[in-house]
């Protein structure tokens, strides 16, 4: 049997297990917890492989210090990548204390059996795993001959129980970056220009260093911070600071209510999307087929969005000797370090990353250059620990917003009413700004302005299959004929890095969309019109399921009431999904009124039951919010939207009722399910919009103001709602 | 001399009584379960109970809560000894990131102090202030639906 990649990468047990002196178990993970309930899965399928109880079992997340890297955390990837290595190595761990203790007692290894660590012959003879492995290091590698257990024996893995670590959450007890307190310990803040193309043209540092408590004023070029003793004084200092800095600014953004058509008119990068990745070649339209009798073409978009994660971005940094040390938020330790050497310019040996939790957003926000504000800001006072946070205006004004992006969809259908051809063309602003590393320029922000700059990292189209701005541009649906074109525009006017789902979430409210209207042409039901088109059998069963448990077919038709319905396979390859959304909407002032959803989910094995509705449940709401309510603001020089009231999100009083339906797949691959619903839950909402209203809106947010402008266009309306 | 009362103890505290009450909490009394969000007043992760009410501490100087009690997550409960609101937090895994949790926990127990029997409205009405991005808002409604239920008298 083959090894799970990033096993095969790092065979060696001991990078993946260790036991403990006080006989428990630390398992480790590349990857980092961001709230997708990480750690608790992990330790579950070691205890389940190792047959240890939970109790006994540590995690430890990313730390360069310790040599598993498994690059970032993104993609939905945590339990296929970490958790499909770790299921391997557990396995193999155990057979190998299995092998030690069999020697040791004298009989066969198929005579033993374990009970939470303690190996038992049938004469009652025991030995108990630390025992057996004295130093609890392994000193041997995976190798693929141990096949893990059989799912009709997991006692732990797929049963319901706690998440481990929300007992810390809801106690206060847990320590966010935003939270640590090391002896010495020093609080700094950044300064930044009022527009991300702002330069500072002249600064006074004197005031803020003279204030009390201020232990440094940082400047290197345009990068400008204050270090203090305590917080309070570290704002002041930064106010002081501020207000000492004179910038100069540049008129250099888009109009925003015609951001659609600005991203239509900027020159692109042009790929083909064949079997899901970009190839060279012509995006020549399709030719239309003659049969048709009928033709869709429309136009959809989404605007910039933020992470906004509800805590802003922090970071600690400690200079010793030389060598720094950072603790961080960042989904990707081990790319961070290397990133922060290159823009520091010091050897990355000299450089530890550790993950610690941060306040979550599923994506690419500043925790990656908070850390290097923190390591410039403590490069002024070595050998004292730094907590560098961004103000809620640093954050709201400096993330890497999610990336907007226009679909045009164009597709036909024959006499028969069935898809013969199909057209999709999503373009849009970069989903990776994520800082890799490349000679002589930076993906972290400060080091774009220092005194001895790096460039900019320059946009790169992302060529694997299934990322980017072409993740689900491909249709699930059998079509005869597809052309799917991505086009990467250069140069966004704003900084766009991932967000979770990345292009998903536009392409899938684009396809589900028009997949609606197209059901309209053809006279038939948008679910059965979807199940006509559709040949997999697990995208089928959770299709039906959601319609099933919404109460799809007893649907009746009510004026300023709709029922929706969406249907994505997560990259074409992860989660299937499928939602059912049910909308009120104000005949007098259009507000939209979500009052119920329901998922129906396919996850493949599932770990933590309630963790999987978690992460479904929490991706459709945000998704709802993306898809109602949220949209960066500016003007044709700043964003304006720098706080919650200028930028606002859904809240409880809007969270509709969600019923999650899991369809069980025993002893199959994980799909990572933490993205499933974001597509489908802005299409579904959209579609049930449509059969409230009669009114199809393509560009988001879905807000009253462009309902009723979308109502007042009359091709927009359809003869029968 | 800044005089607070918090989770039952009184300190006596050396510091500037215009800085805000989240900063004492957080780097004077190392009280770090309410959290800095916005320093804005706008999305309650930094929630307390102060005498009767649950306030915002992110943006409000110190010395005005002087003479009201104040209460924070940590009051509630530990790992250890839950509050029953918290162990239904745990119980019905209402957290993801759980950067907000902290002010929602406190606010749930609030508000059970006061109405033991609320509706499903009263109960999203109460937490509406407080902003979540991780969209946990599912399970933090089941959580404070099974506390309600367990504390019923």
């Amino acid at each position: 049997m083959s090894l799970p990649p990033d096993l095969a990468r790092q065979p060696a047990l001991d990078t993946w297990i260790r036991l403990n002196a006080d006989e428990t178990v630390t398992l480790f993970t590349g990857k980092v917890e961001l709230g997708q309930g990480l750690v608790s899965a992990i330790a579950r399928i070691g205890a389940e492989e190792l047959d240890v109880a939970l109790a006994r079992i540590r995690v430890r997340t990313g730390d360069t210090a310790h040599p598993l890297d498994e690059w970032i955390t993104a993609g939905s990837m945590s339990m296929s990548d970490s958790g499909t290595a770790m299921r391997q190595a557990a396995a193999e761990a155990r057979a190998h204390l299995l092998a030690l203790a069999a020697s040791l007692l004298g009989v066969a290894v198929d005579e033993l059996v374990v009970d939470d660590g303690t190996v038992a012959a049938r004469d009652g003879r025991s030995v108990t795993y630390w025992e057996l492995l004295r130093e609890g290091r392994f000193d041997c590698e995976a190798t693929g001959a141990v096949v893990p257990k059989a799912p009709s024996a997991y006692r732990v893995v797929g049963r319901a129980g706690a998440r481990l670590d929300v007992a810390g959450l809801v106690t206060g007890a847990t320590k966010f970056v935003g939270d640590l307190d090391e002896r010495g310990m020093l609080h700094a803040r950044v300064v930044r220009g009022p527009s991300q193309g702002a330069r500072l043209a002249a600064v006074d540092l004197e005031r803020a260093a003279t204030l009390e408590g201020i232990v440094a004023v940082v400047r290197d070029g345009d990068f400008l911070a204050v270090v203090a003793e305590r917080e309070d004084q570290a704002l002041r200092g930064r106010d002081a600071l501020s207000a000492a800095a004179q910038w100069r600014e540049e008129a250099t953004l888009p109009d925003q209510t015609t951001l659609p058509a600005w991203l239509q008119s900027q020159p692109a990068r042009s790929f083909r999307i064949v079997e899901g990745a970009p190839a060279e070649g012509s995006t020549e339209p399709l030719e239309p087929s003659p049969e048709a009798s009928a033709t869709y073409e429309a136009t959809f978009s989404r605007p910039f969005l933020m992470h906004g994660a509800i805590g802003p971005s922090a970071a600690l940094a400690q200079w010793s000797d030389g060598k720094l040390h950072v603790k961080s938020h960042t989904q990707g330790p081990f790319v961070l370090r290397d990133a922060l050497a290159q823009a520091l310019r010091v050897d990355a040996g000299d450089i530890r990353v550790s993950h610690v939790v941060g306040p979550g957003c599923y994506g690419h926000n500043g925790a990656d250059d908070v850390a290097l504000d923190a390591a410039l800001a403590a490069r002024a006072v070595p050998g004292r620990p730094v907590l560098l946070k961004w103000t809620r205006a640093d954050e709201h004004g400096w993330e890497p917003y999610g990336a907007p992006g226009v679909v045009r969809v164009e597709a036909r259908l024959s006499e028969d009413g069935s898809l013969l051809d199909w057209s999709l063309d999503a373009r849009g602003l970069t989903h990776l700004s994520r800082p890799f590393p490349v000679r002589g320029s930076s993906g972290l922000l400060a080091a774009w302005t220092l005194a001895v700059p790096h460039a900019r990292t320059p946009t790169a189209p992302i060529l694997v299959p299934e990322a980017g701005i072409h993740r689900n541009a491909t249709p699930a649906y059998r079509i005869p004929r597809m052309r799917i074109a991505k086009h990467l525009v250069d140069n966004g006017p704003l900084r766009t890095s991932s967000s979770r789902s990345l292009g998903a979430h536009v392409n899938v409210f684009a396809i589900e969309s028009a997949m609606d209207e197209l059901a309209r042409l053809a006279g038939r039901d948008p679910l059965e019109f979807r199940l006509a088109h559709l040949d997999d059998e697990r995208g089928r069963e959770v299709l039906r399921g959601a319609a099933e448990r919404a109460g799809w077919r007893d649907r009746r038709p009510e004026p300023g009431r709709g029922m929706g319905l969406a249907y994505a396979r997560y990259k074409n390859s992860a989660c299937h999904a499928a939602v059912v959304v049910e909308v009120a909407v104000d005949d007098d002032t259009a507000e939209v009124r979500l009052e119920r959803a329901v998922i129906a989910a396919d996850a493949g094995q599932v770990v933590d039951p309630m963790g999987l509705t978690n992460q479904l449940e929490g991706g459709l709401v945000q998704s709802a919010s993306w898809t109602l309510r949220e949209r960066v603001s500016f003007d044709r020089t700043r964003v304006t939207s720098l706080d919650w009231e200028a930028y606002p999100i859904l809240t409880f009083a809007d969270v509709p009722e969600i019923e999650t339906v899991l369809v069980e797949r025993p002893g199959q691959p994980f799909l990572g399910s933490g993205e499933a619903t974001q597509g489908p839950t802005a299409g579904a909402i959209a579609n049930a919009i449509r059969a409230a209203t009669g009114v199809r809106v393509r560009d988001l947010p879905i807000t009253p103001e462009r309902l009723r402008r979308a109502a007042a266009e009359p091709e927009l309306v359809a003869p029968h709602a | 001399m800044l005089e607070l009362e918090v989770n039952g103890v009184r300190h006596a505290l050396d510091v500037d009584p215009e800085a805000p009450l989240l900063q004492v909490l957080r780097n004077d009394l190392g009280l770090t379960g309410a959290k800095l969000g916005c320093g804005l007043d706008q999305c309650y992760a930094c929630a307390v109970i102060a005498g009767a009410e649950v306030v915002t501490t992110c943006a409000a100087p110190a010395c005005d809560f002087v003479g009201r009690p104040i209460t924070t997550v940590e009051g509630l409960g530990t790992p250890e000894r839950l509050h029953p609101v918290q162990r239904a937090f745990v119980e019905e895994q209402a957290a993801q990131c759980g950067y907000c949790i902290p002010g929602m926990v406190t606010r749930v127990a609030w508000l059970l102090e006061r109405e033991p029997a609320p509706g499903d409205e009263r109960i999203r009405e109460a937490l509406e202030p407080h902003l979540c991005r991780c969209g946990t808002h599912p399970r933090v409604l089941a959580a404070a639906r099974r506390a309600a239920e367990e504390l019923r008298p």
